[in-house]
């Protein structure tokens, strides 16, 4: 899962694919102000892509390449943060 | 995944995770520059620009079966993670026939919903079970 990726010195970056199934930034009429929802269950996970460090790799991941197993996505504040 | 970059991942996973878990993190390390995935996700803190402790259950078709958020200074219970993911799988090998009552685990009692169990729950399942 995942090609591996040259990496510079520009720090990469991943984000959402295509379009947004839920909890997408809504933008207000008048302002910009983004407003974070959470996801639902039981309706599809929004679809990413995100650089990853695996096993001595720097690797691209697309959640939807993992379609046919199941995931457990973990979130956490930071790397070196103790818990 | 976190806001730290896939090099900080590196030095995290060279410098300490690999000494608590042999051979390292197993499974990918994900970036997420800014949260911009934790946002849509829901789970990025504004305010301390850093994604609390979200974790998501993903089956086989990309659909979101369960999730939990904690805030950072209480880890996660990952063997009720698992618990979680083999009870979806249970469920979804019986067709959504069975389902699971609270504290099953694999060989535990499911339950069958339909007619003859309306009203019958206590007489085959008592709440013992949910904690032992």
């Amino acid at each position: 899962m995942g090609e591996e990726m040259e990496v510079g010195c520009a720090r990469p970056t991943g984000g959402p694919v295509g379009e947004s199934v839920q909890g997408e930034p809504v933008k207000e009429a008048t302002t910009t102000k983004e407003t974070i929802r959470m996801i639902q269950v039981g309706k599809k996970a929004p679809d990413f892509v995100a650089p990853a460090y695996q096993q001595g790799k720097f690797i691209s991941v697309k959640l939807s390449e993992y379609l046919g197993k199941w995931v457990l996505l973990c979130f956490y504040p930071g790397d070196f943060t103790f818990v | 995944m976190s806001i730290d970059s896939i090099f900080v991942h590196k030095m995290w996973n060279d410098n300490e995770l690999s000494k608590m878990v042999k051979g390292g993190v197993p499974f990918p390390m994900l970036s997420d520059a800014g949260g911009r995935v934790g946002k849509i996700f829901g789970i990025f803190d504004e305010d301390a620009g850093v994604e609390t402790r979200g974790r998501f259950i993903i089956d086989p078709e990309g659909v979101v079966q369960g999730y939990e958020v904690l805030t950072p200074p209480v880890g996660r219970n990952i063997s009720e993670s698992f618990r979680q993911v083999q009870a979806f799988q249970h469920v979804r090998n019986s067709k959504g026939k069975e389902a699971t009552p609270s504290g099953w685990k694999p060989g535990k009692l499911t339950l069958k919903p339909g007619p003859d169990l309306v009203g019958k729950v206590w007489e085959v399942w008592k709440t013992d079970m949910a904690f032992d």
